[in-house]
């Protein structure tokens, strides 16, 4: 199939960037997508032109580097799938795509798709973990766990913190990701004892790093390649209020 | 052979570790604080090892290639981790997961580390659990269990099929605590391009490069680890991340450290097949699924034409046309045969024209009777993940059909030799998880590679470490313009620039996939002496051909992507030729490594233990002489060296 694409390029931080059209030809459909942008860069540094900077990875949909903004959503059209597992199967031969980075004041473009994400790690760094060291820790069937909560603990745990959901929130909100991670550990005994602490810290954290509100538009659920739910919100929600009376 | 001193303990197999804590060095609460540590990698052993020194003390700074800890490639582990917990009261114990997993590496491995990793794979799992991992349970509310490919009990702890992730993120939330802390600095987008060597001979430090700015960066420290993973991407194709890589590894290698069996490399027999030039990596298809999953290939060469030509579909075959070749070959171990096995075994059927697919190059793993069996819904609650991955991948309902799967590289035994304190002979150079060589021999059971990276890094290298740094306290802050620094950066900046001057016409993965190529089609999944001769001489011709044609867009400065992927693939074509080397020299079969004149006449491994029951440690003399052969003697004594037998139990 024939594609045209148009790219945005920005060469650094301060550059203004620009969409640059290209023309990628004869390409399979069961070429992935960014084995697609793989041929196109081949083209380019044969040619002696700069490829373009994208982040990837795994390529198997689960280390959350992959970040491409494909005709309007982040990961592309298909539903419940990172950019690395899109192919090209879903695109139509003559199709315009369109591919951006990342856009979000806290996950500032670094060069043409890239985008600094470590806005991420700083909220994790500040209470997203059970604070228990290594060694010392009793057995691990001491504390039967409900199935029901394993498994919710598990939907939400399965965030690979990628940033669609900023991405996606036409007010950057991380409340997705955050939430994620303090449902996860709400829902294990072994999180309980650090529950309200790490709930207010992730939170202050979030909001001094620049990320916006949450107003419900459930575009983050939408997008997220792994099916977050935003019930992790609401529980988050209600964690939060409940720190805050104390 | 008198250079190599594996340091193992005195005693009993079962005591040895508790002995060496018991008379290792310490190192005081004040003095720890005085002491630096590098770590490189963040994976589960890197990771681990960087939260734990740090949760004691120390001083470390942590190095990950990626723009965050948390997507190193351990992420992508799908199945589980091995424990001996013996929860399902099937016959499990420390000693019965030690004897599978060396007989699972073809009696090459060194017996007391792989004792050790037995030893404390309990802890593992005690250790995830108080840190919020959501392993998968009963509805008793206590943890469950599944089975994996060369073991008889069911010791398999997972969560779905995302156990590599939710352990790497429970390494990841104690590194970021540790962040917090202040006890561990992080330093994200760096690769690191070379070892610094001191004239006494300590490892004192790393040379990386930045990789926004493109600047050579020093860092130095009283000890280094290195954890920066496998190098199985030498293939080009395989199931690692874009970014895993063999240099640092590499570039310790050619400042002294000796490479350890460099030819046993794990090729996984359920992956997606390949089917185009134009693919940039497989994808693995969990082993999980061999616990429902049945593997069968054709009867008939006349339904393999058919099915390739899609006149018929694969349900169509009844029963009696199906050669369930695992179950035929294997009786006991059946579908769970080890991975070498099921893959040579699936190797066998293809090159005998029963493979299916487009390529021919495939093999079906069937779901049908377990979906009869135990439910659609069931299933899907197992490997509904796994499934819809396929699915996305090569756009077929794996419900309806069976999978068509075949072996890709994965996995490598070898790696930087170290000792049982997992320090390389160079001092102060230490190697955790798939970057050593020593637990797996020469075949890694499933779920043993998350189990090896968090045990080194949670529970051995705290340890080992500090025996190390304990009479280091005195040293003082190492500076880093020291002229052991500035050669090294030196011989770096060399590199790159002759890499950019170079100008030719081709783009790095040029040579990357003709590399790929020549290493799996002559040190592959078997081998034999003319085609290792011949790889050898294809892999030096294509390095030839690297250096004079590769074409590095842009300059060093700033992002080049372009020219991190020379960096790592000017390595490859170096150790590409070790692994051939190696290969050669091994005049046996043994777990992964497969040579074709030493077999059974029905086609198993043929060891020869009395002249290679050895570790294979190869020393870097100079570019211009052959590499050195060292030999560890390998000595077995809390087990009976057997022929490894999956037919009966």
């Amino acid at each position: 199939m024939d594609l045209k694409l148009k790219i945005w390029r920005q060469a650094s931080p301060t550059d203004k960037g620009q969409f640059v059209d290209y023309d990628v030809l004869d390409i399979s459909p069961d070429t992935s997508f960014l084995e697609m942008i793989d041929i196109l860069n081949d083209k380019l540094v044969e040619k002696g032109d700069d490829p373009v900077a994208f982040d990837h990875d795994c390529r198997e949909g689960i280390c959350g580097m992959c970040s491409m903004f494909i005709n309007g959503h982040p990961h592309g059209p298909e539903a419940a799938t990172t950019t690395c597992q899109l192919h090209m199967r879903k695109f139509k031969d003559g199709e315009t795509i369109v591919i951006e980075p990342w856009r979000a004041k806290p996950f500032p473009v670094i060069k043409d798709l890239i985008v600094d994400r470590s806005a991420f790690d700083l909220i994790i760094q500040e209470a997203g973990y059970i604070s228990v060291s290594t060694g010392g820790t009793p057995d691990a069937n001491a504390v039967p766990i409900k199935r029901e909560n394993a498994e919710l603990a598990m939907d939400a745990a399965a965030c690979i913190g990628c940033g669609a959901c900023v991405a996606a929130c036409k007010n950057a909100s991380a409340m997705l990701f955050v939430s994620a991670k303090v449902s996860q550990f709400a829902l294990l005994p072994q999180g309980k004892v650090e529950a309200k602490k790490r709930v207010k810290e992730m939170v202050a954290k979030m909001d001094e790093l620049g990320f916006g509100n949450c107003t419900n538009t459930y575009a983050c659920e939408a997008e997220c390649p792994k099916e977050i739910s935003i019930t992790n919100i609401a529980r988050m929600n209600r964690q939060f209020i409940g720190a805050k009376l104390g | 052979m008198t250079k190599i001193d594996s340091k193992i303990p005195e005693g009993p197999i079962a005591e040895k570790w508790t002995r060496y804590k018991e008379h290792q060095k310490l190192v005081n609460p004040a003095n720890k604080r005085k002491i630096d540590i590098i770590v490189v990698g963040t994976g589960l052993a890197g990771g681990a090892a960087a939260a734990s020194l740090g949760e004691m003390g120390f001083n470390v700074k942590v190095f990950c290639i990626q723009d965050s800890p948390r997507r190193a490639h351990s992420i992508a582990a799908q199945g589980g981790i091995n424990a001996a917990k013996n929860y399902p009261n099937d016959g499990d114990t420390i000693y019965r997961l030690f004897y599978d997993t060396v007989k699972g590496g073809d009696y090459r491995g060194r017996e007391s580390n792989t004792y050790r990793l037995a030893e404390v794979s309990n802890n593992i799992i005690d250790q995830c659990v108080a840190q919020g991992v959501p392993f998968a349970r009963e509805y008793s509310g206590y943890l469950a269990n599944r089975s994996f490919g060369g073991a008889l009990v069911s010791r398999t702890f997972y969560a779905r099929g995302q156990t590599g992730q939710q352990l790497l993120l429970g390494a990841y939330g104690a590194l970021s605590k540790e962040i917090k802390r202040g006890s561990v600095k992080l330093y994200t987008r760096r690769e690191m391009l070379d070892l610094v060597v001191m004239k006494d001979g300590r490892a004192r430090g790393i040379v990386v490069r930045n990789l926004f700015t493109g600047e050579l960066e020093r860092y130095s420290a009283h000890a280094v680890l290195l954890a920066t993973g496998g190098y199985g991407n030498v293939y080009f194709l395989s199931t690692n991340a874009m970014t895993s890589n063999g240099s640092a590894a590499w570039r310790a290698y050619k400042r002294g450290a000796y490479f350890a069996n460099p030819c046993y490399v794990q090729i996984h027999p359920t992956c997606i097949p390949v089917h185009g030039e134009y693919q940039s990596k497989l994808t693995l298809m969990s082993e999980s699924l061999r616990n429902d999953g049945r593997i069968w290939v054709p009867k008939k060469k006349e339904d393999v034409e058919k099915i390739r030509k899609k006149e018929i579909r694969p349900r169509d075959i009844p029963e009696e046309d199906r050669d369930y070749y695992l179950e035929r070959r294997y009786p006991a171990f059946g579908n769970l045969a080890p991975r070498d096995v099921s893959s040579r075994a699936a190797k066998e059927r293809c090159d005998a024209g029963y493979g299916v697919g487009p390529t021919g190059l495939a093999v079906f793993l069937d779901l049908k009777d377990a979906i009869a069996r135990l439910g659609k819904d069931v299933i899907k609650a197992r490997y509904g993940n796994l499934i819809d991955m396929y699915e996305r991948i090569v756009d077929d309902n794996a419900y309806e059909t069976p999978m068509m799967i075949y072996p890709a590289t994965h996995y490598c035994m070898g790696g930087l030799w170290v000792n049982y304190e997992l320090q390389s002979n160079i001092p102060g150079l230490f190697v955790g998880g798939e970057a050593n060589f020593s637990d797996h021999g020469a075949n890694r059971l499933g779920a043993s590679a998350i189990m090896q990276g968090l045990a080194d890094g949670y529970f051995v290298l705290p340890y080992t470490m500090q025996n190390y740094l304990a009479d280091q306290i005195g040293v003082g802050p190492i500076p880093t313009d020291s002229s052991e620094f500035d050669n090294t950066v030196k011989d770096v900046q060399a590199r790159i620039d002759k890499l950019m001057a170079v100008q030719g016409k081709e783009p790095v993965d040029y040579f990357h996939k003709k590399l790929g190529h020549i290493m799996w089609e002559h040190v592959g999944m078997a081998r034999n002496k003319a085609g290792l001769e011949e790889g050898i001489k294809l892999i030096q011709e294509v390095r030839k051909e690297f250096w004079s044609n590769v074409r590095v867009p842009g300059t060093p400065k700033g992002i080049n992507i372009e020219l991190e992927k020379a960096l790592r693939v000017a390595d490859f074509l170096e150790l590409g030729e070790l692994m051939a080397r190696d290969a050669l020299h091994r005049e046996e079969s043994a777990g992964g490594h497969f040579r074709e004149e030493y077999q059974t006449p029905d086609g198993e491994a043929m060891r020869n233990d009395k002249d290679f029951m050895y570790v294979a440690a190869w020393e870097y003399p100079g570019d211009d002489k052959d590499p050195i052969l060292n030999k560890e003697k390998l000595e077995y004594e809390a087990i009976e060296v057997k022929t490894r037998n999956y037919k009966t139990a």
